[in-house]
């Protein structure tokens, strides 16, 4: 769906020399909605939000925002506004001369800066420590104050590289919803870089996932899990076999391959439980490993071992074939 | 405290360096400070507990002229070595990108450092005498017709020297500091919309004033205890606490040259004790 305030990347590409960092690359993105741009490190996604962010130069191709050109904007003119990777919080300001910082190189006055920055800090809920400084604060906390400073200049796009990929696993669950209802009540675009499909499934909207500095494929989150286009998006996306059938690439979800009576014959290589479920690896003749997911009930209900002979089915209409 | 294995070997560890300083810096200190309560006459040194030097030192105008012409020599070779050494960092830090030519270019800057500081020194007296380089080449420019006086022997050659065997220790501490920041926080003060004199002032500076610092504490405590480039480049006709405290070792005066040392150690120390009440150097360390 078109709008007039989306933000638009038409062929847009970055060279470093003789490599192609993004090649060429057309997506447009949902205003107000919540894009994940996933994809292995190195495939382009950190050079496109930088380059939409205005970091980074681009060598051929146009970003636009509600239909203007943005990409020889400065940073700042663009409306957009970046959250880094390390949060770059400035280490000799306190968390509030940090947020008010924009405001500051704007020429707001003092009071005025100031009670802009304890609203926002109000809103991450870290109006309580706005007189400490970076280093005494945790990364949680830290990242708070990040996404408070990226939103003072008030962006109709914010964009995040790798926001969650400092902390510890217990905090980035705690993060990423707090990222998502941000997102929601703030009603802007967040633009989020991340190589973690867990993370791109819980948060996004729309799933971007590159690679080779190409979209590889773009949809719902549900969509791009559920059909992958090609046999990367099905690899990185996880949760897929991907099974050779008449000489043809298909996709199935590990979760919908059963062991039954009839079926594909192979043998259980291995046997991996996983709380809530098991995950047995087997092998069938000319094919990758085959992982089934079932549930621990129906493992357990009878006695397989490794080693042992299985045959492997699934219904018709989950197998999804996938383009060369 | 209970004394254990790791506390004896902590202390076997720090014994050298202790012994060292000990031998090499507390004792030779404590002796200036015993010998500037002595007495000296024309021939001799008697050992006495007297404040002799200190009364004649303070009662005499002569030492607060000198003292003031050494701040003034430490004060503007603090302003040029750091505005000069600022420039250069910030270019070598910043605008230069690899690597490799950042570590030449620094390497270039201690060139000047092999040869030594009398050989530098004078090395400007042909350049810039009554009839050196400097006053042939704007006389033939028709730029004067008289040649400079003050280009030699003067405040203008002292200070001159003093910028040019100090800058560098400015610019390694500087350097030292901004290659420490980190560059994502030069991209986030330009997100927030940032022009690039506003993150000088904003970002990099505030950032950097340890580097300032340390470089601040080389300089003065060079420029401040310097006698030799004053007795060179002012062919004499200047003085500074240094060249007072070598005339009166040079007159065997040790007892008086002591408590000059004294007033001038004091006087050093107070001013980098004021200086490190504005700026935390030791994250620095």
């Amino acid at each position: 769906m078109r709008t007039a305030h989306d933000l638009e990347l038409v062929n847009l590409t970055k060279r470093y020399g003789d490599t192609v960092a993004v090649d060429a690359i057309n997506h447009v993105f949902a205003p107000g909605s919540y894009v994940c741009l996933l994809g292995p490190s190195g495939c382009g996604k950190s050079s496109t939000l930088r380059m939409i962010a205005g970091h980074e130069s681009v060598s051929e191709g146009a970003i636009r925002l509600n239909g203007v050109d943005i990409s020889a904007l400065p940073p700042a003119k663009r409306g957009t506004a970046m959250m880094f990777q390390n949060y770059a919080l400035f280490p000799h300001l306190s968390v509030k001369d940090n947020v008010a910082f924009s405001l500051r190189m704007k020429g707001v006055d003092k009071t005025a800066r100031h009670a802009k920055a304890m609203e926002l800090l109000e809103l991450v809920d870290m109006a309580h420590l706005s007189e400490r400084l970076p280093t005494q604060l945790s990364g949680g906390q830290q990242q708070r104050v990040a996404l408070a400073r990226a939103l003072v200049t008030e962006p109709e796009v914010l964009l995040l590289d790798e926001p969650l990929s400092a902390l510890d696993p217990f905090l980035r669950v705690r993060m990423r919803a707090e990222l998502k209802r941000l997102q929601r009540e703030l009603g802007i675009t967040f633009l989020h870089v991340t190589h973690g499909q867990d993370e791109a499934l819980a948060l996004a909207d729309e799933v971007v996932v590159m690679n080779n500095a190409v979209i590889e494929q773009a949809g719902p989150a549900r969509e791009v899990f559920n059909t992958p286009r090609t046999e990367f998006v099905a690899r990185f996306m996880g949760g897929h076999n991907v099974v050779t059938l008449d000489g043809k690439l298909h996709a199935i979800r590990s979760d919908a391959v059963r062991l039954g009576a009839e079926g594909m014959p192979a043998t259980v290589s291995a046997i991996e439980y996983q709380g809530d479920r098991v995950a047995v690896t087997a092998q069938a003749e000319g094919q990758e490993p085959i992982i089934a997911l079932m549930s621990d009930e129906a493992f357990y209900s009878n006695d397989i071992n490794p080693g042992e002979q299985v045959r492997l089915a699934w219904d018709e209409g989950r197998l999804h074939r996938l383009r060369a | 405290m209970k004394v254990t294995r790791e506390t004896v070997t902590g202390w076997l560890q720090a014994a050298p360096l202790t012994v060292v300083l000990l031998g090499f810096l507390v004792a030779p200190i404590i002796t200036i400070v015993i010998v500037s309560f002595w007495q000296a006459t024309e021939f001799s040194i008697i050992p006495a507990f007297s404040l002799e030097n200190y009364e004649f030192l303070f009662g005499s105008p002569v030492t607060y002229k000198v003292f003031a012409a050494t701040f003034k020599y430490a004060f503007l070779t603090w302003a040029m070595t750091l505005a000069i050494g600022f420039t250069v960092a910030y270019y070598l830090a910043f605008h230069i990108r690899s690597q490799t030519m950042q570590i030449a270019l620094f390497l270039l800057c201690t060139i000047p450092f092999w040869t030594s500081n009398i050989i530098r020194m004078i090395s400007w007296i042909p350049f810039l005498g009554r009839n050196g380089i400097a006053n042939q080449t704007l006389i033939s420019w028709g730029v004067i017709d008289q040649p400079l006086e003050w280009l030699l022997y003067s405040d203008f050659s002292v200070i001159l020297a003093f910028v040019h065997l100090y800058t560098l220790f400015m610019v390694v501490p500087i350097f030292n500091t901004m290659m420490r920041i980190d560059r994502n926080l030069i991209e986030a003060a330009r997100d927030n919309g940032a022009s690039g004199f506003q993150t000088l002032v904003h970002v990099i500076i505030p950032l950097t004033k340890p580097g300032i610092m340390i470089g601040t504490i080389f300089v003065l405590t060079l420029v401040m205890g310097d006698f030799i480039t004053v007795r060179f480049m002012s062919g004499s006709q200047r003085a500074n606490v240094g060249r007072l405290i070598s005339n009166d070792i040079a007159l065997l005066q040790y007892p008086s040259a002591a408590a000059t040392a004294v007033v001038l150690l004091c006087t050093v120390l107070i001013v980098i004790g004021i200086l490190l009440r504005f700026v935390n150097i030791r994250k620095e360390l």
